[in-house]
């Protein structure tokens, strides 16, 4: 299906939560209304007209400017070969959304990313544990704003250029 | 552990055993870890903890210019360093329209295909060693080692190529190595049969495979496994078939998929077999495009300050281990706006958790084995 029709569809079946459609960019997106996530991805997948059974990724955008961190979800069709996006704004000083592990059992990783480099909370979630970084790291690094501690458990982070002390 | 401990009426009891498997295991491939409740022989859990590779390749891709990131998608997956190499530069010239040159797309697929037979030589050579056969291992890092010699005469580097550029390929492959491209091949395609003999058709390897940790179709598309396991479940289907991009579409090879022939459809065999039957449909790539080389400039004129317009995209290239997909948004500065790197080992080690509910330990080192996890593409 088109990425117009899909819209449409998805519009008409969730009137008010579902817009900000934009089209004329390279990938077509759409905003949801975080309080509507599970149920939007539950009937895309559902739906046989549209038939997303895979979630191929699932990560957020940090947007300092607009105060909002916005989550990303690409879902695509293998029966129909087609691919659709969503997009959540959450406010950057308490971003949570409901988690769509429910849904696609791959999002509790996704998510679990999400959380540990953006510092979004996700309700519901089995196991919202920090995945790349140390459970005791303080911050979260995809976020703009992000300055590095200057040390872990008592070791530096910083280290001073190699080159600047051999040239002297 | 802290749970209680059920006192039986005679005094004995039974207890579930932790045991850290990892992070430097041989059967882990790389640095990471699982933590395994096991029950004697049984697996009751074992939960992964990754991340003892995390190097912020995403992050970095804020702070380095659209050129300079190039080499930094090399590390994202450094067995088939290509393939982030492709997915990054296709993200950024779909962003900025770019046309890459028409002997650049075939230089690029050459190379690709190449790294992809030595990344599946990798893969099923420890495979067979993690198995217990170690003979064959040394057979696949034989052969990879003069895919190896090829790649350094195409672009210098053994490992890490940085050989796609935006626009093209760095260096023009020249006709010298085209023609020892094709002596490999002529090598490697009885080298396959060789060693199927040796490995493939080997009874207790087999025995060992058929019908373990069995992936269902449903399963696989829940936890969205990608690639050579997707096809293992079952599911035929290859961003290079389905969501055409380079010169795919005019070259013609078959995709293989897992037919459950000696056990279960979706087991570890089947995707072992995908495996090995898709080095000989890279062969085949690989002789159409030495035949179909154009001639031309091998890399578009590409300015060096390299801001692509406000915007953003997807783009899916198939790598050794699956769809990888590279979400890239352009700020249209000189910097990338956010980079980010989907990897099929991430997902593939995702479902471990569940799959592992129990099976036999010995059984849990070929599900890692099978799903071919590679400990720098999950953690990046």
């Amino acid at each position: 299906m088109e990425a117009k029709a899909i819209y449409a569809r998805l519009e008409s079946q969730f009137p008010g939560k579902v817009g900000g459609f934009k089209e004329d960019v390279l990938e077509p997106y759409c905003l949801v209304d975080p309080q509507a996530i599970v149920e939007v991805c539950r009937f895309v997948r559902d739906d046989p007209a549209l038939k997303f059974e895979v979630l191929s990724d699932l990560t957020a955008l940090d947007w300092p400017k607009d105060e909002k961190i916005q989550v990303v979800y690409h879902l695509y069709s293998y029966a129909f070969k087609h691919q659709l996006v969503l997009k959540a704004d959450l406010p950057r000083d308490n971003p949570a959304i409901a988690s769509v592990e429910n849904v696609w059992k791959v999002a509790n990783w996704f998510e679990r990313e999400v959380f540990d480099l953006f510092g979004v909370i996700f309700e519901g979630h089995s196991d919202l544990r920090r995945i790349m970084l140390p459970e005791d790291w303080v911050g979260h690094p995809l976020r703009k704003d992000y300055v590095e501690q200057e040390e872990y458990d008592g070791i530096s982070t910083q280290r001073a250029p190699l080159v600047e002390k051999l040239l002297r | 552990m802290n749970e209680t401990i059920p006192v039986q009426p005679e005094g004995f009891y039974t207890e579930d055993m932790t045991i850290s498997v990892g992070p430097q295991h041989p059967s882990t491939h790389g640095v990471l870890r699982f933590v395994v409740k096991t029950d004697g022989e049984v697996i009751s859990e074992a939960l992964p903890d990754v991340g003892y590779l995390h190097r912020s390749i995403e992050k970095i891709g804020e702070k380095v210019t659209w050129h300079g990131y190039v080499p930094y998608t090399d590390r994202a997956d450094y067995l088939a360093a290509m393939f982030a190499n492709q997915g990054f530069c296709m993200a950024a010239e779909r962003l900025s329209g770019t046309e890459v040159t028409r002997r650049g797309e075939f230089c690029r697929v050459i190379a690709c295909e190449l790294n992809r037979i030595a990344s599946h030589l990798i893969s099923v050579g420890t495979f067979g060693q993690d198995i217990g056969a170690i003979t064959p291992f040394v057979h696949a890092l034989r052969e990879r080692e003069s895919i190896n010699n090829l790649m350094e005469e195409i672009c210098g580097a053994r490992l890490t190529y940085n050989y796609i550029r935006i626009g093209g390929v760095g260096y023009d492959i020249l006709p010298e190595t085209c023609a020892r491209i094709s002596e490999f091949l002529d090598h490697f395609e009885p080298i396959v049969d060789e060693f199927n003999r040796l490995l493939s058709n080997n009874k207790i390897f087999r025995e060992r495979l058929a019908g373990v940790a069995v992936i269902s179709l449903e399963d696989a598309l829940s936890y969205n496994l990608v690639g050579p396991n997707l096809r293992g479940a079952g599911l035929k289907w290859d961003i290079r078939r389905d969501i055409p991009y380079s010169v795919y579409p005019e070259l013609e090879f078959d995709v293989p998929v897992g037919s459950g022939h000696i056990g279960k459809l979706g087991d570890s065999f089947d995707r072992y077999w995908v495996r090995i039957r898709e080095m000989q449909e890279s062969c085949k790539i690989l002789r159409q495009c030495l035949k179909m080389l154009p001639k031309g400039p091998a890399i578009a004129k590409v300015p060096r300050k390299f801001k692509p317009p406000p915007g953003e995209c997807y783009v899916r290239v198939e790598a050794p281990r699956g769809d990888m997909g590279f979400y890239v948004v352009s700020d249209g500065s000189e910097y990338p706006y956010r980079v980010r790197i989907r990897t099929g080992s991430f997902t593939a080690m995702s479902i471990i958790d569940k799959l592992s509910k129990g099976i036999m330990v010995a059984d849990l080192i070929a599900l890692i084995g099978s799903l071919d996890v590679d400990a720098p593409e999950i953690d990046r």
